[in-house]
This record gives C-alpha cells, sequence and structure tokens, in this order.
C-alpha cells in the first residue's frame, strides 16, 4: 500500500465487483464461503429497509417534521455487512449515521428520529440491544468502546473459546473522526492494552466539505501499523466483503487476539446532513461515478443474474419497505413533546438541590403564567 | 452538524474596497467583511477550521474568502480541535495572527486544554517575551432548532481562565468592528457570535473601526475599545444587561416594560472578559436596580460574576438584588423544549416586575 493516497482503490479487499461479479480473494474469500443465497437475499433485504427508511427520514425533515437528519445513503453495504457479522454478545458504538447498524441490531428504526425531532437526546436502552447510543461529539465515543473492550475482557467475555459467551466490540467512527486526538488514544489504549475491538472506519471521502484528503495522505488503515494493530481495506460498497472482512476481524478479537482496524471505503451518496449544499465542494462526475457502485444495486445484479431473486420475494421486500415508511412518517408525525417538567428528570441519579430549586421555580413561574392569562 | 444555510450572507458578501462606507449587512455578511478587511490590511492573518474553505463555514461566515486570499490563508483544517488551536499558537510565535473558527459551541472542548493551560498562560510564563494574537471564533447560543452539543453557551468556562479575552457582538456594526479589534489585539480572544443573530440586518459603517486601527497605538485602542460596553437604550428604573444573543431580547423587554410605565435602560455589555464596570456600575447607581440575562446556565456563571460585583461595588445605591435569567442547571435540552429552557420575553419582563416591587 505504500505510495498510494487515501482515496485508491488498490488493494481493497472486494468480493463482488460492481458489475455484480464475485471476485476470488485467498485470505478473506473463506470468510464468506458459509453464506447461502437465503443470507444474501437477507444482506439485500436489510439494505433495501435501512435505504428506505433513510429516504423517509430525509422526506419528513424536508417537510419540517425533523430538525435534521443525517442520511445513511450509499453505505448500506458497510453498515449491514458488518452489523450482519455481530454475535448477540458483541457490543457495537455507532458515531450518528449507522442505522443500517442500527436495523441489525433490533433498534426499533423510527425512534431513532425522535433525537432529530427535538425530542430528547437518545431513545433506545444500550444494555437491551448491545447498541451503544448516538455520539455526535465526532471521535468521544472511541475512547468509551476500548474501555467497554477491556471490561468485557476482564469479566471473562472474551477468549473462553464459547462462541455463545466470547464477544468483542466493533466501534464505528467516519474518515474526519481519524484525525481526532481521542480517536488516536483509543488506538493506543487499545494497542497496549491487547483490547477486543474492532475499529470500523467508515470512509466515505468526506467530512462535510473535506475530502478524506485533508485528513490523511496516506490510506487511513495504514495508520493502525503504527499502533501495532492490524488492519484490513476493504470495499465498503461490497457487503460481501466487508462480511468477509468483520467476521474475521471480529472472531480475532473474540479469541483475545487485540484489536483490528477495518477501512471500509464507500461513498456518502447524499449531502452531509439536510442542511448541507454537496454542490459546493464536490463534482457531479464524482457522484454519477459512484452512483454507478450503489452498493445495493450490486447485489441485486448478481443475485438477479443468478436468478436467486424471485419476483415474489422482491415484492415482498419493496412491500416491508414501504410499510416501513409509512410507519416511520405516521409514528414522527404523532410524536408530541411531553410536559417541559420532564427535562429536569434524569440530570443527576440522586436530588440535587440547583436542579430542584430550578425545577420549582418554572413550576410556580408557569403556574403564575396561567393564573395572569385566566384573570386577564 | 451543519445548521441553516445562510444565503443572506452570500448575497450580500461585501465586495472588496471602493464601495459605499455605510451599507445595510446581516451580522454574518458584517464579520465576513470585517475578516476580509483583517486580511487586506494584514498579510499575517490567516484562517483556520474545519470546512471554512470551499463551503465557506457551516455558516458561510468565512464565504469567498477562500477564493480571493488562496488556501495559505483560507486553510481547511482536519477534524481536531486540539490540532487546530495547538498548531495555530506555533504560528502565533512566528508573528502570524491566526484566526480560528471552531465549527460550534459545543465542539470546543477537544480544545479546551490548548486554550486554558497554553493559550491563556503563555505571556504570563514568558513574563511577556510571547504574545500570543490568536482569535477563536465560536458560533454559540440557541434558538436555532438544533441537535446535542450545536445551542450551547460555554462562556463562563472560558471567563474563568486568566489570559484570555471575551467578546460577543450582538449588532451587525460590532460584528464588523469588534473581529477586527480582536485581531489587532495582542491578547487572545474568544469572539463568541450569536448565531440565531447572524441573519439580523443593521446598518454597518466602515470607517470608524478603520481609522482607529491606523493610529500608532492602534492596537491598544482597539483592545479598549471593543472592552467597552454600549448603552443600548437609556432609562431610569432598571438596567437590563444582556450580551450577544440576549441583546435583541432585552431591547424587546424594555419596549415592552415601557408601555407598562417602566423605564429599562439596556446596556449590551460586548466584553464578558473583562467586564466594563464602569459603564455597569454608572448604570446601576443611577437607575438603582439590575437584571442581567443570559442564556448560558445561571449557576456559576457570567451572571453571578456581575451581580456579585454590582453588590460590592453599589450596594448602597441598590433597591434590590440583582436578578439573573437565564438556562437551568442541566444540559441543553431537546430543542423541542429550548422556548422553555432558553430565557424569553415573558421571564425578563418577570424579572423586571420583581426588582420594581422593591
Ligand atoms: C468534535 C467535533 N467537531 C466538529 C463537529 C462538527 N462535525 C459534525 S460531522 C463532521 C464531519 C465528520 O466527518 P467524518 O468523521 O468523516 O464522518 P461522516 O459525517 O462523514 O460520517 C463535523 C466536522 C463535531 N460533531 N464534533
Amino acid at each position: 500500500m505504500a505510495g498510494i493516497g487515501p482515496l485508491s482503490e488498490e488493494g481493497l479487499v472486494r468480493l463482488l465487483d460492481h458489475t455484480g461479479e464475485r471476485v476470488a480473494d485467498e485470505y478473506f474469500g473463506p470468510f464468506a464461503e458459509h453464506l447461502t443465497f437465503d443470507d444474501l437475499r437477507g444482506f439485500w433485504r436489510d439494505m433495501i429497509m435501512t435505504r428506505a427508511f433513510d429516504t423517509e427520514a430525509t422526506s419528513l425533515q424536508r417537510q419540517g417534521e425533523l430538525g435534521l437528519w443525517v442520511a445513511s445513503l450509499g453505505q448500506e453495504a458497510a453498515q449491514i455487512g458488518s452489523g450482519r457479522a455481530l454475535r448477540d454478545p458483541d457490543y457495537a458504538f455507532p458515531s450518528y449515521r449507522e442505522h443500517g447498524v442500527a436495523f441489525t441490531r433490533g433498534i426499533d428504526m423510527p425512534s431513532i428520529l425522535r433525537v432529530f425531532r427535538g425530542l430528547e437526546h437518545s431513545t433506545w436502552d444500550p444494555a437491551a440491544h448491545n447498541f451503544h447510543i448516538y455520539t455526535l461529539v465526532i471521535g468521544a465515543h472511541t475512547l468509551h468502546a476500548v474501555g467497554y473492550a477491556q471490561a468485557m475482557d476482564w469479566d471473562g467475555l472474551v477468549g473462553s473459546g464459547d462462541p455463545d459467551k466470547d464477544g468483542a466490540v466493533i466501534c464505528y467512527f467516519g474518515d474526519g473522526a481519524t484525525s481526532q486526538g481521542d480517536v488516536n488514544e483509543a488506538m493506543v489504549f487499545a494497542a497496549v492494552n491487547n483490547a477486543p475491538i474492532v475499529f470500523f472506519i467508515q470512509n466515505n471521502q468526506f467530512a462535510i466539505s473535506e475530502s478524506v484528503t485533508r485528513q490523511s495522505t496516506v490510506p487511513l488503515a495504514q495508520r493502525a501499523i503504527g499502533f501495532g494493530i492490524p488492519s484490513v481495506r476493504v470495499d465498503g460498497n461490497d457487503v460481501v466483503a466487508v462480511h468477509a472482512v468483520t467476521r474475521w476481524a471480529m472472531e480475532h478479537a473474540r479469541s483475545g487476539a487485540g484489536p483490528v482496524v477495518i477501512e471500509a471505503l464507500t461513498y456518502r451518496m447524499g449531502a452531509h446532513t439536510t442542511s448541507d449544499d454537496p454542490t459546493r465542494y464536490r463534482s457531479s462526475a464524482d457522484e454519477d461515478y459512484w452512483r454507478e457502485r450503489d452498493p445495493i444495486a450490486r447485489v441485486e445484479t448478481y443475485l438477479r443474474g443468478l436468478g436467486e431473486l424471485p419476483e415474489d420475494f422482491e415484492e415482498a421486500v419493496r412491500a416491508d419497505a414501504k410499510e416501513l415508511g409509512r410507519v416511520t412518517r405516521e409514528a414522527v408525525k404523532s410524536w408530541q413533546p411531553g410536559p417541559t417538567d420532564t427535562i429536569f428528570e434524569h440530570v443527576y441519579a440522586e436530588p440535587h438541590p440547583l436542579v430542584d430549586a430550578d425545577r420549582a421555580w418554572f413550576a410556580q413561574y408557569e403556574a403564575s403564567f396561567t393564573d395572569k392569562e385566566v384573570t386577564r | 452538524m451543519t445548521a441553516p444555510t445562510h444565503e443572506q450572507v452570500s448575497s450580500d458578501r461585501l465586495a472588496p474596497e471602493g464601495l459605499a462606507p455605510v451599507r445595510t449587512l446581516t451580522l454574518g455578511a458584517a464579520i465576513n467583511a470585517g475578516l476580509r478587511a483583517a486580511m487586506d490590511r494584514d498579510p499575517k492573518v490567516v484562517l483556520m477550521g474545519e470546512d471554512i474553505g470551499a463551503l465557506g463555514g457551516v455558516f458561510r461566515v468565512t464565504d469567498g474568502l477562500l477564493k480571493d486570499f488562496g488556501e495559505r490563508r483560507v486553510m481547511d483544517t482536519p477534524l481536531a480541535e486540539s490540532g487546530i488551536v495547538g498548531t495555530a499558537i506555533g504560528m502565533a510565535f512566528r508573528g502570524y495572527r491566526p484566526v480560528l473558527e471552531i465549527q460550534f459551541d459545543g465542539f470546543i472542548f477537544p480544545a479546551f486544554d490548548q486554550i486554558t493551560t497554553s493559550l491563556a498562560k503563555l505571556h504570563y510564563r514568558t513574563k511577556g517575551k510571547l504574545t500570543v494574537p490568536l482569535v477563536i471564533r465560536v458560533p454559540y447560543a440557541g434558538h436555532i432548532g438544533a441537535i446535542e452539543h450545536h445551542s450551547e453557551s460555554p462562556e463562563a468556562l472560558f471567563a474563568h481562565t486568566a489570559g484570555l479575552r471575551i467578546v460577543s457582538p450582538a449588532t451587525p456594526q460590532d460584528g464588523y468592528d469588534m473581529i477586527q479589534q480582536s485581531i489587532a489585539s495582542p491578547d487572545p480572544v474568544l469572539f463568541f457570535e450569536p448565531k440565531a443573530r447572524y441573519w439580523d440586518k443593521g446598518e454597518v459603517d466602515s470607517t470608524r473601526v478603520a481609522s482607529q486601527l491606523d493610529l500608532a497605538d492602534g492596537a491598544s485602542k482597539a483592545t479598549a475599545e471593543m472592552s467597552k460596553a454600549r448603552v443600548a437604550r437609556e432609562g431610569t428604573d432598571v438596567t437590563l444587561m444582556a450580551y450577544g444573543p440576549t441583546v435583541r431580547l432585552a431591547m424587546q423587554a424594555a419596549v415592552a416594560a415601557a408601555e407598562g410605565g417602566v423605564s429599562v435602560e439596556v446596556l449590551d455589555l460586548r466584553s464578558i472578559s473583562p467586564f466594563d464596570y464602569e459603564t455597569i456600575l454608572a448604570s446601576v447607581k443611577k437607575t438603582g436596580r439590575g437584571v442581567v440575562v443570559h442564556e448560558a446556565p445561571v449557576a456559576y456563571g457570567t451572571g453571578g460574576e456581575l451581580a456579585a460585583h454590582v453588590a460590592e461595588h453599589a450596594f448602597f445605591h441598590l433597591h434590590a438584588p440583582v436578578l439573573r435569567v437565564g438556562g437551568f442547571h442541566m444540559p441543553y435540552p431537546g430543542s423541542k423544549f429550548e422556548h422553555d429552557y432558553l430565557p424569553s420575553l415573558d421571564r425578563v419582563l418577570d424579572a423586571v416586575d420583581k426588582v420594581m416591587a422593591h
């Protein structure tokens, strides 16, 4: 990999190319051999569902129902391929764009949007899904992930050889995040403590407007070398390769062999968020090139070419996706903020006089306000 | 996350020199024009930040500057706030004047160590041999319906650190003048920009600050000038003290109170460190009552500092304790609740009523 830039497609692990052809890989091929057509149809379904949800969320934002939306458009293979390589005991730390991984962890998809509607800062119970809440402060969660992984190790959940018990952590972040001190510190801690963690970099080529070339002059996976962490670069739009590579990496971590860095080269097909305007910093030729590498299309082409995407199956999936969109829309529109008084809850686990005083003041203030209106 | 685009800024972006000295600009466009003027004046002024180049910043405050000044002076940095501030400190050692953009209030904290441990103390530690004239621009405060970490008011955390100057403009004129004064000042300055006010328009006279900065002691004059409070409205019964995002609210409160027969004097404090106590005490001694309004949480905040100082220095002039109106002791809540969390017209008037009851 020496001498190539951070956007090079050279040396990427790939098992299904963008024309829908299977590619051989001596090392990682075996990690995908177990996949049946049912499995691949399942990946395809997961990606369709994720995209349907994502598309619905974008249009809800456009209609003013959400304050903001952070789309996963184009990154479905990276997210589903890796998410489906996780086992129940594994724990995932997302950043804020991993709606596909959320889907694989059984998160109620519409509930993700409560945060983006401004109702609360998180919705699901992380422990119930082994899926942490989203983190907006770039890179902060990578350190939490390492600590969690170390603690899993102490608790005997790593390297016992029992597949029902052994687990590891997977931590997702973007190419921009790799520049943060926290992320580099996380890799130091993971390496020296041999923590059971897989750092999963979704290199979608942009940190808002900045190309990954502003973050690195070499492929991001190469960073790992300096920390003493094995790493692999994978075609992030190839769900089969992502799956194979993540299976290998998670097994490595679960067995007690230590951390791994995966860099999945993908492309953010949409804007950074609904507030962003990508026309200011990238060309439509670039977008077209990557649209042709749509991660969903290549599985579809592959399966269809082999007659493995029966019409009735496809129709059923499209109907499910439509239904998810409908359920999402109805849920979001039905959510109203609860009483303001609830915002004073959970600042501390134990009573705190300042919070109590503010809460009491607010209650009294609201009451006096209503009285005034009544007497007026 | 990126905030709403700021088309107004680009549409009334200033052309370079040669235009009318007085123009109507938004606050965002006025800061943009001020940056441009500072870069024209001094080739050592360089801009650094995330997405400030081709994108023009998520609020478009640096729009067009990359095109006109090039990549060496308008730098899209790696995504690392500690790196932005830390490397800029080194540049300042060689006489550069970096002006940094931190994308949002809630993302300044990775740089907190560099700002409070290094930046603030270098002049003191080197017994004045090194000056570190950094300006750190921070879009801050709420009212834009944003998600977590995009609406915070962390000024008190920095005001507590000696060695930093902290200012916050509320009007386009101040945006234009104070950014240039901050850049001219030899001290490090945290320049807090009220993001919800970026689109407010006002007249900007570009001659005022230019003539000041041309003076031999321009840097000292500029530092002194940006540290002064402004009497935004005169009154006799209550002094309402505000800065940045709450100045407009204070003005509305003054108008509303006047209808009820209460004469409110509004101070736009402009500078938080230092506070202009001369102007503040003169006003409070005249009215005998004070209310301070900021978006930041009240507990342990800048309003408490003000209230204590006024009590210490104007105790016998006061008819009532100085009241504070601001955020609660809690993390910034979901945006659907921000109207109840933030000071509102009613809450300000409620405080005015209370001090008037004494
Ligand atoms: C500490 C911090 N600094 C700045 C931001 C503002 N911000 C939000 S997303 C983003 C770009 C992130 O890029 P990357 O890590 O590549 O992830 P992507 O959004 O592309 O998935 C920035 C600068 C932030 N959220 N946190």
